[in-house]
């Protein structure tokens, strides 16, 4: 082999070596034995797992980041689905420049989001609320799911939709007969991508969340602005750990729907 | 799909219409008072004060030496980190189009692993690794590399290498769906033609891949314009963000005009540079690159 594409491939490998260094580094971290942050831990423990279990600010923290990802996903995921069929079965340029409006929250900065967010809630007085929280989430989420939901409509045979109502049946139970199944593969997709979306968020509850109702991710980034805690690196740990069977769960979608396009 | 053959009459299409308005709703409902009406919000209120209009918080710009100068350190750190996630990512992309199936898959997956892992999780851990008496500082003092430990975090070195870290999938995405659709004949037939590896590599394969480039760059550019909590965490108060510029106006100041002139401006660069970028690749193919 040439010495160039070797040095080429010995690069990449550097590259990706150093993508997955934090995560190489935080697991073995959140075992340490030790107070103080020292690599390789001195000693091994639980300690730092036992004191997240054990502490009620932590859970409730994450009782709410649960609460708000699970509902946030599965209503962006109804929203978003239905706009992704409305803009798939369009045509007029007014309904294409609503495709732009919606993926804004994707393409807006996240600060300046968060800003808006926190103006509207002061003024109907959901600040600090779980509702406040799930809604915003919604609206991250949407362009994650409308995006994915539109690949698979794309890929799906409209025709079908016709046969099935000229058999008779309503458009309705023509979606949900005909097309979910189908397009499930990405519909599950969008939701996955919701859900992390939602867990992982961190600007817009820095704004608007507080008192009982603060996110997993507000209290990390007060913890980690405060002072350098080991804790985290349990939290993260298990974070790390979820989204990784997100990941999975992807990868399994859509290899299902790899299947059943081969199918149709 | 708005005319079917069941039934292809006016009143049909307006029908459909009407279905598809309704379909809209919820979602443009939602993007629409807590995204839409906000920012037409901050507009107005930017121009505003004591009940009357004014453009004192735009003339802050020319007056006031930090704001230019934040703006100024925020262009400068998407530069830098574009630039970087581009040298980085684009050999990523490269080797991973031309590897076999399974190597591909490979490094796409170790490309994307990141990606999914919090944003605040991969932030602590550079935090842990360039500290003072950090992974990196031990490794190197331990080498006889250097004698007293580097400053490798709270400055702008180690805000960059936290938010290319976290970029650098958006640029690696969008290259590798280009490069994936190159036809490996044209760089054969290239090569057939007498052209060396780095000639064919330079006059067919590179502008080829072009608007992948842009994409990429487009991406992350924007993102970093708009980042938050890298600076924020790894900054060490020495990088001055566009974005903490608006939060300290709010959270600090309570200055909401200051923030509010700062986020027009801030979010009029990012439709500019997407308008310039969709002068050379759609909109759509940008954000569905992704």
């Amino acid at each position: 082999m040439a010495v160039p594409k070797i040095l080429l491939r010995v690069f990449v490998g550097l590259v990706l070596l150093w993508l997955m260094i934090p995560i190489v580094i935080i697991v073995p971290m959140s075992f340490s034995g030790a107070r103080f942050l020292a690599f390789p831990p001195p000693s091994w423990s639980l300690r730092w797992y036992e004191a997240y279990l054990a502490s009620p600010a932590w859970m409730q923290a994450t009782r709410v980041s649960l609460i708000v990802a699970v509902s946030s996903a599965v209503i962006a995921t109804v929203m978003g689905t239905a706009a992704a069929y409305a803009l798939n079965l369009a045509n007029s340029r007014l309904v294409r420049s609503l495709q732009v409006v919606l993926m804004l929250p994707l393409v807006v900065p996240i600060v300046i989001t968060a800003v808006g967010v926190f103006l509207v809630y002061a003024n109907v007085g959901l600040l600090a609320t779980m509702t406040g929280l799930i809604l915003a989430n919604v609206m991250l989420g949407l362009p994650y799911v409308i995006t994915s939901v539109l690949v698979g409509l794309r890929k799906f045979d409209p025709a079908q939709e016709m046969v099935s109502r000229s058999l008779g049946m309503n458009r309705l139970r023509t979606f949900f007969i005909v097309t979910l199944p189908q397009i499930r593969p990405s519909v599950i997709t969008g939701l996955l991508f919701a859900f992390i979306s939602a867990l992982d968020e961190t600007v817009v509850a820095l704004f608007i969340s507080g008192g009982q109702y603060q996110t997993l991710t507000k209290r990390m980034f007060t913890a980690l602005r405060d002072e350098i805690d080991p804790t985290i690196a349990a939290i993260s740990t298990l974070l790390t750990a979820v989204s990784f069977l997100v990941v999975m769960l992807v990868a399994l979608s859509a290899r299902g729907e790899a299947k059943s396009n081969a199918a149709s | 799909m708005s005319t079917s053959p069941i039934n292809p009459s006016v009143a049909h299409d307006r029908r459909e219409r009407r279905l598809i308005l309704l379909l809209l709703a919820p979602a443009l409902a939602v993007v629409g008072c807590l995204l839409v009406v906000p920012l037409g919000w901050l507009a107005w209120q930017s121009v505003r004060q004591d009940g009357g209009f004014t453009l004192a918080h735009y003339a802050r710009f020319l007056t006031d030496d930090v704001y230019w100068m934040t703006f100024l350190q925020t262009f400068r750190m998407a530069f830098i980190v574009t630039a970087a996630a581009l040298i980085l990512g684009y050999p990523v992309a490269y080797v991973a189009a031309g590897a076999s199936r399974r190597w591909s898959i490979f490094i796409l997956a170790m490309v994307v692993l990141p990606f999914w892992t919090s944003v605040l999780v991969r932030a602590y851990a550079w935090l842990i690794l360039l500290q003072r008496r950090g992974l990196v500082n031990s490794a190197l003092t331990d080498l006889g590399l250097i004698d007293a430990p580097l400053t490798l975090v709270n400055n702008e070195f180690g805000t960059i290498v936290a938010t290319v870290h976290i970029l650098l999938p958006f640029m690696v995405l969008p290259l590798y769906a280009t490069m994936q659709k190159i036809p490996p004949e044209l760089t054969m037939a290239g090569a057939s033609l007498g052209g060396t590896p780095l000639h064919v590599f330079l006059r067919v394969f590179l502008p080829l891949s072009l608007p992948g480039v842009v994409a990429g760059m487009v991406l992350v550019f924007v993102l970093t314009l708009g980042f938050y909590i890298t600076p924020e965490l790894l900054g060490g108060g020495r990088t001055y963000m566009v974005s903490m510029l608006v939060s300290r106006n709010i959270e600090v100041y309570n200055e909401w005009g200051a923030a509010s002139s700062i986020s027009v401006v801030l979010l009029a660069c990012v439709f500019f540079i997407f308008r310039l970028a969709s002068l050379v690749i759609p909109f759509e193919r940008i954000m569905g690159a992704r």
